[in-house]
C-alpha cells in the first residue's frame, strides 16, 4: 500500500510541476527575451480560466472553452503588450514591477466587475472523468494524468519551436543581442508582441486546465505566480530548460514535504503537534530548497549566459 | 466672505446640535470584499445593509471597508474607524485570524464589537469581554455537532482543516464529541487549492469517513478533486464547506453530503421566511449562512437601538445581551460569555426542482447548545 501511495504522490508532484512549468515557461521567456518582470502573468492565468469557464458554460463543451482560453489569454496578452508593456522595456525593473502590479489590480477588479465575486463552475470534460488503476494497486485521477501529458507536449513543442524554427532563432537572437537583430532587419516590436502573446497563451492554458480541477475565481493567479517565480529563480532566469527542471523540483518537493514531514515528525512528538508543525514546515520547504540552490548556484541551475 | 462663511457654519452647528437626539449611529463594517474569500464578505455586507434598509431606520450610518482577508489591513481599518470615523459599534469580520488581530484591541478601547461569523476559542473563554458579542457561533460548535452525528455511523474518521485558529478549533470541536478512532489528521495551508497530496493519504488510509472544514474556494477545490479521485469514502463537513456561496461551483459532487449548521434556508419560522424572500428579491440569489448570521446581527443591533441609547454603553450592552429580536435561527439567547445558545442541525445537500443545489435539514444534533469555553469566562 505504501508503494502505491508513494507512486501517487510522485505523480501529484509531477502534475503540480508540469502546471507550474506552463506558467514559468512564459514568465522566463518574457524575462529572457525582453528583460521584463511581468507580475501580471498570474492575471493572464486567471483570464484563461474565466474564458474557459464562460465559454464552456455557454457551449457545453470544455474543449471549445480550452481553445477560447488560449485565444483570450493570447489576445489580452497582445493588447497589454502593445498598450502598456511596450513603454516599459527601457525602464528599470522597479517601474516594470509597479506597472505590472497595477495591471494585476485592474485585471482582477475588471474580472470581478464582469463575473462577480462568486466562483464560477467549470467541470472536467466527460472524456477525462474518473480514475485509472496504477501499478502497485493504487488509482490515479485520469485528468491529472492528462495535465502531465499536456505539459510534456508543451515542453517538447517549445523545445522544437525554439531550436528548430525561424521564430525560435529570432527569439534566441533577441535574448543574446536585441540591438543587433533589430539592425539585421527583424521587426523587433512584432517579435516582442508574439513572444508575450505566446507566454500569455501558456498561462491561459494552465489556468483553464487547473480551473476545472480547482475553483475559477478572482485572485486565483497570484499564489501560482509566486511559485512560478520560485521556479524560474531556481531554474535560472531566461532558461526554458531551467523552468522545466525547476518546476518539477518545486512540484515534487512541495508535494512530498506536505506528505512526509508530518509523518516523520510524528515519530518524535505527539501526533497533533506533529501535524501542525509538519504543515508549517512543509509550507516553507520550497523556499528552503530555493535558498540552498541559490547558495551553491547563485544564478540558478541553468543560467542563461549573461 | 470669511465672516459669512463662519456665521453660516455657526448657524449650521446650532441647527445640528438642536437635533442632537437624532444623531446617527455609526456602525463600522470591516469585511472581505476582494480576493478569494470575497463571496463570504459580500453575502455578509449585502444581508446587513438589506436588514438596515428594510427596518427604515434612518439614523444608522454604515462605514464599510474591505479587509482583503489580510489581518494587517484589518487592523489599520479598525484604527481608522475608531479614531477617525468615531464609530459606535463595529462588526463584519469573517475570518478568525483577522478577528484575533482586530477584536481584542477594539474592545479594549471600549468599542462594542459584534461578530457576524468568526468565533475563535481564544475570545470565548478566559479572555471573554463585555464589549464583545458573538452573534454567530463559537468556532467549535458546528464541528461538535458533526462529531456527535458521526458517532451514529462511523468508527474511523480522517479529518482535515486549514492551519489557522478556526481550523484548529474545528478539529478540536469535532474530536470533543466524536468517540471513534482517527485514521488521520491533517492541517493544510490557508488558501491551498490543490489537495492531491491529501487525497492520496485519504486513499491510503482505512478511514470509513472523511470530515473536512475548508471554507470558501478551498472547499470547492477539495470537493471537485475528491469526486474525481476515485476515492469512495463518504465525506462530511460543517455547513461552511457546503454553504450556498460555494454549492454552485462544487456542482453535483456535493449531492447527498451531510453537514452541520445553525441555520438553513428551510428552517421553519416567520423571520426566516421573510429573510429568504427579501434576500432573493433584492439580490436574485439564495442567501448563505453568512448572510443569515449577518441579518441577525443587524436585527440585534436595531432591536437594542430601539431600547437604549448607544452612547450609554452599560444600558446598550444590557439591551444587546437581552437578545430581544426575531432570529432567523429560531430560539436565540446569549450565554454568560456573550456567545449564542442555539440549536445545531444536520443538513443534507439536495437538488431542488429548478436544478439549484441547496441544503435541507434532516436532523437536530444539539438543542440549546452552549460552547465549551463559557465556564472559563468570569462574566
Amino acid at each position: 500500500m505504501f508503494t502505491a501511495l508513494l507512486i501517487e504522490q510522485l505523480l501529484n508532484g509531477l502534475q503540480l510541476g508540469v502546471m507550474l512549468f506552463l506558467m514559468a515557461a512564459g514568465l522566463t521567456l518574457i524575462f529572457g527575451v525582453m528583460g521584463l518582470i511581468n507580475l501580471a502573468h498570474g492575471s493572464l492565468y486567471m483570464i484563461g480560466a474565466f474564458a474557459c469557464a464562460t465559454v464552456a458554460a455557454a457551449t457545453g463543451s470544455f474543449w471549445i472553452g480550452l481553445i477560447a482560453s488560449l485565444a483570450a489569454a493570447a489576445g489580452v496578452g497582445a493588447i497589454i503588450e502593445v498598450a502598456v508593456i511596450r513603454r516599459l522595456y527601457d525602464r528599470d525593473h522597479l517601474d516594470q514591477v509597479l506597472a505590472t502590479f497595477a495591471l494585476i489590480l485592474i485585471l482582477s477588479e475588471g474580472a470581478r466587475w464582469l463575473f462577480g465575486s462568486f466562483p464560477l463552475y467549470l467541470d472536467i470534460p466527460p472524456l477525462l472523468q474518473g480514475a485509472v488503476p496504477l501499478p502497485g494497486g493504487g488509482q490515479y485521477q485520469l485528468y491529472r494524468l492528462a495535465i502531465i501529458g499536456v505539459g510534456i507536449a508543451v515542453a517538447v513543442g517549445l523545445y522544437l519551436l525554439i531550436a528548430r524554427t525561424r521564430l525560435g532563432m529570432r527569439i534566441r537572437a533577441g535574448e543574446s543581442d536585441r540591438e543587433m537583430i533589430g539592425a539585421l532587419g527583424v521587426d523587433i516590436g512584432t517579435l516582442y508582441t508574439v513572444v508575450f502573446a505566446l507566454g500569455a497563451a501558456l498561462a491561459g492554458l494552465a489556468g483553464a486546465l487547473v480551473g476545472a480541477l480547482q475553483s475559477v475565481q478572482v485572485g486565483m493567479g497570484e499564489p501560482v505566480l509566486i511559485l512560478a517565480f520560485v521556479v524560474i529563480v531556481i531554474g535560472g532566469i531566461g532558461s526554458i530548460k531551467g523552468a522545466l527542471v525547476g518546476a518539477v523540483i518545486v512540484g515534487v518537493v512541495d508535494t512530498m514535504g506536505r506528505f512526509l514531514l508530518p509523518s516523520l515528525l510524528a515519530l518524535t512528538m505527539p501526533a497533533s503537534q506533529a501535524t501542525t508543525i509538519g504543515a508549517a514546515l512543509a509550507s516553507m520547504l520550497i523556499y528552503v530548497v530555493m535558498a540552498l540552490i541559490l547558495a551553491f548556484r547563485p544564478s540558478g541551475l541553468f543560467a542563461a549566459q549573461s | 466672505m470669511n465672516r459669512i462663511l463662519a456665521a453660516s457654519l455657526f448657524g449650521l452647528s446650532l441647527a445640528t446640535s438642536s437635533l442632537a437626539h437624532a444623531e446617527p449611529v455609526k456602525i463600522g463594517v470591516i469585511t472581505t470584499l476582494s480576493g478569494g474569500g470575497a463571496g463570504l464578505g459580500i453575502d455578509m455586507r449585502d444581508a446587513f445593509t438589506l436588514a438596515i434598509k428594510q427596518s427604515g431606520n434612518k439614523d444608522v450610518e454604515l462605514v464599510i471597508e474591505d479587509d482583503a482577508q489580510k489581518p494587517e489591513l484589518a487592523v489599520q481599518i479598525a484604527e481608522k474607524m475608531i479614531q477617525g470615523d468615531k464609530v459606535d459599534l463595529m462588526t463584519g469580520i469573517i475570518w478568525s485570524n483577522l478577528a484575533m488581530a482586530v477584536v481584542p484591541n477594539t474592545v479594549a478601547q471600549d468599542v462594542i464589537y459584534l461578530s457576524p461569523n468568526a468565533g475563535p476559542s481564544a475570545l470565548a473563554g478566559a479572555n471573554c469581554n463585555p464589549n464583545y458579542f458573538n452573534v454567530a457561533y463559537q468556532n467549535d460548535n458546528f464541528h461538535e455537532a458533526m462529531g456527535q452525528y458521526a458517532n451514529k455511523d462511523y468508527k474511523n474518521a480522517f479529518i482535515l482543516a486549514p492551519n489557522y485558529p478556526a481550523g484548529k478549533d474545528a478539529l478540536t470541536g469535532f474530536k470533543r464529541y466524536y468517540k471513534g478512532a482517527l485514521a488521520g489528521e491533517i492541517y493544510t495551508q490557508v488558501g491551498q487549492t490543490d489537495y492531491a497530496a491529501e487525497i492520496a493519504q485519504i486513499r491510503a488510509s482505512d478511514a470509513d469517513t472523511v470530515y473536512f472544514f475548508l471554507p470558501g474556494g478551498m472547499g470547492i477545490a477539495f470537493m471537485k478533486q475528491y469526486a474525481q479521485s476515485g476515492v469512495s469514502i463518504p465525506v462530511m463537513g460543517p455547513g461552511f464547506s457546503f454553504s450556498q456561496d460555494v454549492l454552485p461551483a462544487i456542482g453535483d459532487a456535493a449531492l447527498g453530503v451531510k453537514n452541520s449548521a445553525t441555520w438553513s434556508k428551510d428552517l421553519d419560522n416567520e423571520a426566516n421566511k421573510q429573510f429568504v424572500e427579501a434576500f432573493k428579491a433584492e439580490y436574485k440569489r439564495l442567501p448563505s449562512i453568512y448572510a443569515a448570521q449577518s441579518w441577525d446581527t443587524a436585527n440585534l443591533i436595531l432591536a437594542a437601538l430601539s431600547k437604549a441609547d448607544v452612547k450609554d454603553k452599560d444600558a446598550f450592552r444590557a439591551a444587546l445581551k437581552a437578545a430581544d429580536f426575531k432570529s432567523v435561527r429560531g430560539e436565540f439567547a446569549f450565554n454568560n460569555n456573550n456567545h449564542p445558545i442555539q440549536n445545531i442541525y444536520v443538513r443534507e445537500v439536495v437538488k431542488e426542482d429548478d436544478g439549484v443545489l441547496t441544503n435541507k435539514i434532516i436532523a437536530t444534533a444539539f438543542e440549546d447548545h452552549k460552547d465549551a469555553y463559557a465556564e472559563k469566562c468570569s462574566m
